[in-house]
């Protein structure tokens, strides 16, 4: 258990809403993002991929690819004879370049290097594929079924029972009490099963990098990524090379939201360098994009929940089967722990599992898992609390978790916001806002763990006073303004007096990938404890300047000064005249801060929307959207807001439009936006955001990471919007409008 | 292969090039003339991240091929600051933070500029409709039309 960090103060910087350092960069058209780096001599590379959802791979020819004008490498796996350390990167590597079998349409089977676009891809035209087109299947339920096509042997793990096809890697199971007796007390059992469409994460910048590696087996990458130094430890597995003789380097990214927290390009661009000798810069295409990286579990997933009449849950159960695509991953499992998070329930059993299918490997998408969970849990509470003519809100509150509570994964809960979401939620006037017809109000809730990790932060005094902090995890969203902020907090200097930078791998130590929220807490917090490293440093300086103890020092308000009476009458020393002379004092002053951070305090969000079904067409218009999420504390309101913001319309698109659509053949039938459609401008209104803000007991200034809870509310509140508004229980996502139709008329 | 000599007007400036007969004008943009601020989000005109203006017109860079810029005037990203004096959307989609990762930020400012040309009070409803083509994952749209709002009052107020 993290120790208790958080220390009430008035704040002067953090909650303010400042100008981000790179923002002239992007609004100019300077940033560089992963596609916008060149090299001299500089390759380009590009990716055969399967045109087959499953298929043996009986050979590759590509020597008539290699003799053609421009081309100076081709790469098949058998270019990557290093066997990775471990299983997860196994996997990787499979994923980035396929082994014996092409496990989905989009699966990489070769490579090129070439001097100009035209020339590498026609020389992808000349590598000759002998494919055997293998029996597939991209339906979680039926993946499941003895006797269905199987992708992989001998990795099922020992939880799965008997009667299941080797596509069920693993089952796991969560909750307490005794669901059978809960069950037995309840006035009122409502059952249902949903099932939600595979999403993409959407990000605007496809995958990017440029690659530059020599027969000295030292290398350099400059990609968009999540977290620059996974990549360097994955390359360097699946490469064979010691992780130091690479170096990594993030680009800005355009996006990510948990889709760029592993590699595709990255493995192939350093071979194919290694093996041209030359630097080769790889960019996806947006098909490629939908057809090979992101993508989310579909689900299939049956909730029960039993209530009393005056509306106490007495017990509930759920089965998440998810699909991950073609390799293990835990998703399942996070949507049975997440799903029931928000209650606090006397019987619980919740049950996850973990299918593979001809599909791509799944990534993270915002919460990964949980959004489809809450989908089916929060719409069987809907209907429960309709069952029983209690207002929807008011029966969350009855069964909300709250500080205490034993949570549905097991823990028990510290201070949590749960209920002032809620709360807020009812005394907004957005709750009791008349509906017109065909209109309906729904809301919902959602939980995300938030995550801490493998932290690294280094800051140094600058001769003129002022700061530079080094981070290493890649912003995504404005974290290098919110870095400075607290910096500048701690130090007691104006936030223009301090830069943030994201260090390269060779820069900085080891840090954990930009996801699970993380960001803002976790780097925060060493920023602040990298800025006290300084200031003790700063502290002892001026007191042996003064001639008098460290511990006699005080600091406050940017300076250093004599704690007391009794300390000696001197004036203060400024961060300024501190730098200017420590040169003389002892040598340069730096601090910094590492750690594997805890504490990073659950987060939960209660949203509200009202819908219009058209009952002709099944069209589905968002007519109002409110968002109540804890913070903790909003370093930068603005982007806190943003978070909220686009969390929520993400969560509109998976509700209403997008969806991963297979054909018989098992081939994506709308890899592009045209026809995998993410919501526009003119789709929406504004999303207001309400920032509540209980502090996180793990961070100094109480944060708490906003960037993923923000998805989790949003299917089920729409669902639960659209279900009253159309009058019929919606239970499969996307809520396009034939579906939505099909259910009026059938109602 | 044999290429084809363009000679065009770039932010201002005369440039000339040669380019493959199916490069498109982003390709060019990017790839010869380090103008990388347009982005490519999909190359089929479905995301609106490189658009640019071509003799006052906004379209997708990805749909205009290179050759066809011959004798016109094209304005990037790049050409919409004054110096270093920023355009008022660009100072404003910092201050109000209409935009996280950023990297729809080129066409939407391109786009949005080229709207406030025409329409120097447009509705909300109208900001929406005209930036539909533009694709934006991150912020959820709302502060990105309040920028614009917001830049069109005060445009109007300091006129
Ligand atoms: S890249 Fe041109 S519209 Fe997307
Ligand atoms: S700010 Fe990221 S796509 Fe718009």
């Amino acid at each position: 258990m993290a120790k208790d960090e958080f220390e009430k103060r008035e704040f002067k910087v953090v909650g303010t809403r400042v100008a981000r350092p790179d923002g002239l960069d992007k609004v100019t058209g300077r940033a560089r993002y992963g596609a916008d780096m060149s090299a001299p001599g500089m390759l380009v590379g590009y990716c055969l991929r399967s045109p087959h959802a499953h298929a043996r791979i009986k050979s590759i020819d590509t020597s008539e690819a290699e003799a053609m004008a421009g081309v100076k490498a081709v790469i098949t796996r058998a270019d990557f004879t290093n066997v990775p350390a471990s299983d997860g990167t196994r996997d990787i590597l499979d994923n980035v370049m396929a082994n014996d079998k092409a496990l989905y349409d989009g699966h990489t089977v070769a490579a090129v290097a070439a001097t100009s676009r035209s020339a590498a891809k026609a020389a992808l035209k000349a590598i000759k594929v002998d494919y055997e087109v293998l029996p597939h299947v991209t339906d979680v339920d039926a993946a499941m079924l003895p006797g269905a096509p199987e992708l992989h042997q001998g990795r099922q793990q020992e939880s799965v029972p008997e009667g299941f096809s080797q596509n069920v890697l693993a089952r796991s199971q969560y909750g307490h009490g005794d669901v059978d007796a809960g069950f037995a007390q309840a006035d009122v059992i409502i059952e249902r099963s949903f099932k939600t469409a595979a999403t993409h994460q959407g990000y605007i910048e496809p995958h990017a990098c440029l690659a530059t590696m020599g027969n000295d087996n030292q290398g350099d990458l400059f990609c968009c990524t999540q977290g620059h130094y996974m990549v360097r430890n994955t390359c360097a597995d699946i490469l064979g090379m010691e992780s130091g003789r690479l170096r990594v380097t993030a680009s800005e990214i355009g996006g990510g939201f948990g889709g760029k927290t592993t590699v595709f390009l990255e493995p192939v661009a350093l071979m194919l360098s290694k093996k041209s000798g030359k630097p080769v810069k790889m960019t996806m295409s947006r098909d490629e994009v939908m057809r090979a990286s992101g993508p989310t579990a579909s689900t299939s997933i049956d909730i029960k929940i039993g209530t009393t009449r005056d509306g106490v849950i007495t017990a509930a159960t759920g089965e998440f089967r998810y699909q991950s695509g073609c390799f293990y991953a835990m998703n399942g499992a996070l949507g049975a722990m997440c799903g029931f998070a928000p209650y606090d329930l006397e019987n619980l059993k919740s049950v996850g599992w973990e299918v593979t299918t001809n599909r791509p490997k799944a990534a993270a998408y915002r919460a990964p898992g949980a959004p489809m969970a809450a989908f089916a849990v929060e719409s069987v509470v809907d209907e429960v609390a309709k069952e029983i003519g209690m207002d929807p809100i008011d029966f969350r509150l009855k069964n909300a978790a709250d500080e205490g509570t034993k949570s549905a994964y097991g823990p028990t809960y510290p201070a949590i916001g749960l209920r002032a979401t809620l709360e807020a939620a009812k005394a907004h006037p957005h709750w009791s806002a008349p509906l017109g017809k065909n209109q309906g109000r729904g809301v919902g809730c959602g939980f995300w763990f938030n995550f801490g990790g493998d932290t690294c932060v280094s800051l140094m005094l600058n001769p003129d006073g002022t700061v530079s902090l080094s981070e290493g995890n890649p912003d995504i969203g404005g974290s290098r303004a919110s870095m400075s902020m607290m910096a500048a907090e701690e130090l007691g200097v104006p936030y223009e007096n301090v830069r943030t930078i994201v260090a390269d791998t060779a820069s900085l130590g080891q840090n954990e990938v930009t996801d699970g929220s993380r960001v803002t807490f976790a780097v925060g917090l060493a920023t602040i404890k990298a800025a006290r490293h300084a200031i003790e440093i700063m502290k002892a300086r001026a007191a042996a300047t003064w001639g008098i103890d460290a511990e006699a020092v005080e600091w406050v308000d940017g300076a250093a000064q004599p704690a007391g009476p009794n300390a000696g009458k001197f004036p203060p020393l400024t961060v300024k005249e501190i730098a200017a002379t420590m040169s003389n004092t002892g040598g340069p002053i730096a601090g910094h801060f590492e750690a594997n951070a805890e504490g990073a305090g659950v987060s939960f969000g209660t949203h509200i929307c009202d819908t219009e079904v058209d009952p002709e067409t099944g069209a589905v218009k968002i007519l109002r959207y409110t968002v109540f999420q804890d913070a903790g504390k909003a370093v930068h309101p603005d982007y806190v807001e943003g978070q909220l913001q686009g969390g929520a319309v993400q969560g509109i698109g998976w509700a209403l439009n997008e969806e991963y659509i297979y054909g018989e053949d098992g081939t994506l039938q709308n890899a592009g936006y045209l026809d995998y459609r993410i919501p526009v401008a003119s789709d929406l209104p504004m999303i207001e955001p309400v920032i509540l803000e209980i502090p996180n007991p793990g961070h100094p200034y109480g944060v708490r990471g906003v960037g993923e809870t923000g998805i989790v509310p949003p299917l089920a509140t729409i669902a639960n919007a659209v279900s009253r508004a159309a009058g019929v229980r919606m239970t499969s996502l996307p809520m396009s409008p034939p579906k939505v139709l099909a259910a009026i008329k059938a109602n | 292969m044999s290429r084809i000599h363009v000679t065009t007007t770039v932010n201002g400036d005369a440039v000339d090039y040669l380019c493959e007969a199916d490069d498109t004008l982003l390709d060019v943009l990017r790839d010869q003339l380090d103008l990388t601020g347009s982005k490519e989000g999909c190359a089929s005109g479905d995301c609106g991240a490189c658009t640019v203006e071509l003799d006052g017109r906004l379209v997708c860079s990805c749909l205009v091929l290179g050759a066809e810029a011959e004798g016109r005037t094209v304005e990037t990203i790049e050409g919409m600051a004054n110096g270093d004096v920023l355009h008022p959307l660009q100072k404003n989609f910092i201050e109000k933070a209409a935009l996280q990762c950023g990297v729809c930020t080129p066409g939407i400012l391109v786009a949005a500029k080229n709207l406030l040309d025409h329409t120097p009070d447009p509705s909300e409803e109208e900001v929406r409709y005209w930036l539909a083509g533009n694709l934006c994952r991150c912020t959820g749209y709302d502060k990105i039309i309040r920028a614009v709002l917001d830049t069109a009052a005060e445009m109007r107020g300091a006129a």
